[in-house]
């Protein structure tokens, strides 16, 4: 659905964004992840129009969105970080406008100025001035103006942006439902909700793709640091410390955590330059301890972004 | 033209649902007042078409200066709002949106130089005049606001914030204004030049007196014309930044 190549925008003689290349596929969920200032939200711009590139192409269908975006607008939905809203209408008069703004009929704006309502939950503030919502139902608003004309595309540049905990996850959830009726963008450096809410992660670092993929195939990169956790039968005390000690010892394990007791074993988390699980096994055993388990450490995003955007495991691909 | 008609009604929503448009309006009718009683109705008696000449020329400053100030919202606000990229990204073209904007600020203008009417019918009171010359005088009135308008329009599209917008219209129309007086330390054919494109006195002073020249007339939209052409391209110059 969407096809970008060599895409760049220059601000003044700063380099926001590119060269990026990328694909994306129609109904698919994509999450724009990296820092503050890794062009998230220069590149949903231009996807979304409002901001034409310095160079490449971008086409969206098989129109292309810097020669036509006219052409584009009436399929996209989109959701800056700060919610566009006038605060001097109420909700109801706002997505209206916004409804005829976009093309909506006048035959079908009220039906679907309700459906929006209901799905983003904001039907009881119908009649509310939008400067007297909160913060959440600010955002939600500013979702079903993205979504009110049902476009093809919607792009969310930080949906969950200053929301508490509660209202995150709501916001998720709305997140979730509405992949099932559109392709969805959305950007953030947060990347619980990137992973929560996307089928497949863009990471971008100083303007360019570092790399891209699903979580799984994020998490199977070969990383500099290797985690594994290891489970010994609970020892007598200060075993627990006999044991670290053991796998500390061991040649390429930088870091070994705290023993935890786990369904009654002791289990450590370890860190090593290189694969040092054999070794390590072996180090307890010879110490003494009955090694019950023995596992590689779920790769969290965390650790895999960081070392993305830090550059050590960047690949420069695009999806 | 949905789109226009569209921004046109939520432009004039907004001036009348804030503050703003009638804080403008009541003060640009006070002024009016008190200035046409000062210049044109106290003092010694004289002719009604001298007092309805004083009433324009009061009417025409005051016009300008509520036009400058109707006008630095209108892309400055929206800009600062975060609001403009709900236009920005909607089916409306930049030009939509610029005469949207011009059209619902113009309109409240026409309004609030309409509520004016009364002081010029207060002539026939103790004299006469053609109603003709009032007309003539009116439409004086709107071309130049519109032009103030449109000068704004671009201040406002140009600028970030509001008062900057205020500041660069401001600026624009003074130096237009003011270019008048240049032209008569300059020689031909430069004073020529400024005489003709000064704003003020050379084209509105027909109207003053009941005259309607055509040249006036294609000035005025000319003006009109070319700030709202540069607004335009201005929101169009943006979105390549």
């Amino acid at each position: 659905m969407i096809r970008s190549e060599n895409l760049f925008k220059y601000y003044g003689g700063k380099r926001a964004l590119g060269p990026v290349s990328f694909e994306i596929g129609e109904g698919e969920s994509v999450g724009f992840l990296g820092l503050n200032g890794a062009g998230k939200t220069t590149a949903l711009r231009i996807l979304a129009c409002d901001l034409r590139p310095s160079g490449g192409t971008v086409s969206i269908g098989d129109v292309d969105a810097v020669a036509r975006p006219q052409e584009l607008k009436t399929r996209i939905g989109f959701l800056p970080e700060h919610p566009p809203l006038y605060s001097d209408m109420t909700v109801a008069d706002y997505l209206r406008f916004v409804g005829r703004l976009r093309g909506v009929s006048r035959s079908a704006i009220e039906r679907q100025v309700q459906r929006t309502a209901e799905i983003t939950q904001i039907a009881d503030v119908a009649g509310e001035l939008i400067r007297h919502l909160s913060h959440g139902y600010r955002q939600r608003v500013g979702v079903a103006q993205a979504i009110l004309h049902e476009p093809a595309l919607l792009i969310l540049d930080e949906p969950t942006r200053g929301l508490d905990p509660v209202q995150i996850v709501e916001m998720r959830s709305m997140l979730r439902d509405l992949k099932s009726e559109h392709t969805v963008l959305i950007s953030s450096h947060i990347l619980t909700e990137i992973s929560e809410t996307c089928d497949r992660l863009l990471v971008l670092g100083d303007g360019a793709i570092i790399a891209s993929g699903t979580e799984a195939e994020l998490s199977a990169r070969p990383m500099k640091s290797q985690r594994f956790r290891v489970g010994v039968a609970l020892p007598d005390d200060g075993g627990a410390e006999g044991a670290a000690r053991c796998v500390a010892d061991v040649e390429a394990v930088e870091d070994v955590s705290e023993g935890a007791e786990e369904d009654g074993a002791l289990v450590f988390e370890v860190t090593a330059s290189r694969d040092a699980r054999g070794a390590a096994v072996r180090a307890l055993v010879e110490g003494g301890f009955d090694v019950v388990f023995l596992e590689r450490a779920r790769r969290e995003l965390e650790g895999i972004f960081l070392e993305l955007v830090q550059g050590k495991g960047g690949d420069d691909a695009a999806a | 033209m949905r789109p226009l008609s569209i921004i046109f009604r939520r432009e004039l929503g907004a001036y009348l649902s804030s503050p703003l448009g009638y804080i403008i309006a009541a003060a640009a009718l006070l002024t009016t007042g008190i200035l046409f009683q000062w210049e044109g109705l106290g003092g010694e008696p004289k002719l009604s078409s001298d007092v309805l000449t004083q009433f324009f020329y009061v009417a025409s400053g005051v016009t300008m200066c509520a036009a400058i100030l109707l006008s630095m919202r209108l892309v400055a606000e929206e800009r600062q709002e975060g609001t403009l990229v709900l236009l920005s990204t909607s089916p409306a073209s930049d030009l939509a949106i610029v005469l949207g904007k011009f059209l619902s600020a113009f309109a409240l203008l026409a309004g609030m130089l309409a509520l004016t009417l009364y002081m010029p019918l207060l002539i026939f009171v103790n004299g006469k005049v053609a109603v003709a010359e009032i007309a003539a005088g009116y439409l004086g009135l709107f071309l130049l606001g519109g032009a103030v308008l449109a000068i704004g329009l671009f201040a406002s599209a140009l600028a970030r914030l509001q008062i900057v917008a205020l500041l660069v219209g401001g600026l624009i129309t003074a130096v237009l204004v003011l270019i008048y007086h240049l032209a008569g330390i300059v020689d031909p054919p430069l004073s020529t030049v400024f005489e003709k494109l000064a704003l003020y006195h050379l084209h509105f002073h027909g109207f003053m007196t009941g005259l309607i020249e055509l040249e006036s007339v294609v000035y005025y939209a000319a003006v009109i014309y070319f700030f709202l052409l540069l607004a335009t391209k201005t929101l169009e110059a943006k979105r390549w930044q």
